[in-house]
């Protein structure tokens, strides 16, 4: 069962891993910060609950079409919430590719298929990642 | 270094990991299936910001059925959980000596948000008609 071989010091594979462990702890903060700011912003009357996660994860009035909610997204439209937005996404798409690629060498040995599935998993990251923040911006 | 696995699949669907290993099966399909949702996703909203065409509503429309977000609402949340309980027992290593109390809490935990949660979507699916 030795599907990585991780070289001792710092690797690539020791700053992806401590990466993953950071990312996830920053995005559940994110999560509670964007659940406190739809609350304050009263999410509370005027949400119900599935519009609150869709609001809390991504807060963009092109996510989905249901939740055009005039007076909240007032607020969600600031520099701060743009950032927030920014954050998360990018965050959650590193850290999910990354994931990608952990499970796939998991079942893949040290073949040509190693390199060539981890350029593909970076074009579709660094594709899904100027999607996203290009959507964040002109919305 | 490839991989050299002298098991097969009934054999491995026999291994009895307990409940740890039930959490990180759970943890890589949970892991991917947010992926594979979030990918689309951002598709989704691309599309529907530029073009408001019927493919990007129609795709929409699938993430806000309710019977959809009872699957990814576990997702999420099963995700989070026992991500953090990893990162607990990964920057705590005391921690992993309680890996089956931990296991046990985070059931705890999971068990009432998430019934809580799809009582809420199956009460608003239903009601909404």
């Amino acid at each position: 069962m030795h599907a990585r071989t991780i070289q001792p010091g710092f690797s690539l594979e020791y700053i992806l891993w401590i990466f993953t462990r950071l990312s996830g702890l920053a995005m559940i903060l994110l999560a509670l910060i964007g659940v406190a700011g739809a609350l304050l912003m009263g999410a509370r009357t005027q949400m119900d609950l599935a519009t609150l996660m869709r609001w809390t994860f991504f807060p963009n009035p092109n996510h989905v079409v249901n939740s055009n909610i005039p007076d909240v997204t007032l607020g969600w439209a600031t520099a701060f919430w743009q950032i927030m937005q920014m954050l998360i996404v990018s965050l959650g798409i590193t850290h999910g590719f990354n994931g990608l690629r952990v499970v796939i060498e998991d079942y893949t040995g040290q073949t040509i298929w190693r390199p060539i599935l981890r350029g593909l998993i970076f074009l579709l990251w660094l594709f899904l990642l100027i999607i996203a923040i290009y959507v964040i911006l002109a919305s | 270094m490839s991989l050299k696995r002298n098991v097969g699949a009934v054999q491995g669907l026999a291994y009895r990991g307990g409940s740890p290993m039930i959490a990180w099966v759970l943890h890589r399909i949970s892991g991917l299936g947010i992926l594979i949702f979030v990918g689309f996703h951002v598709i989704a909203s691309f599309f529907m910001q530029q073009t408001g065409s019927d493919l990007a509503t129609s795709i929409n429309i699938i993430y806000e059925s309710w019977a959809f977000q009872i699957v990814i609402a576990f997702f999420v949340l099963f995700h989070a959980l026992n991500g953090l309980r990893i990162v607990i027992q990964d920057f705590y290593p005391k921690a992993q000596m309680y890996q089956h109390e931990l296991l046990w809490l985070q059931w705890i935990i999971f068990i009432p948000v998430y019934g809580l949660t799809v009582f809420f979507l199956i009460q608003r699916g239903l009601g909404s008609g």
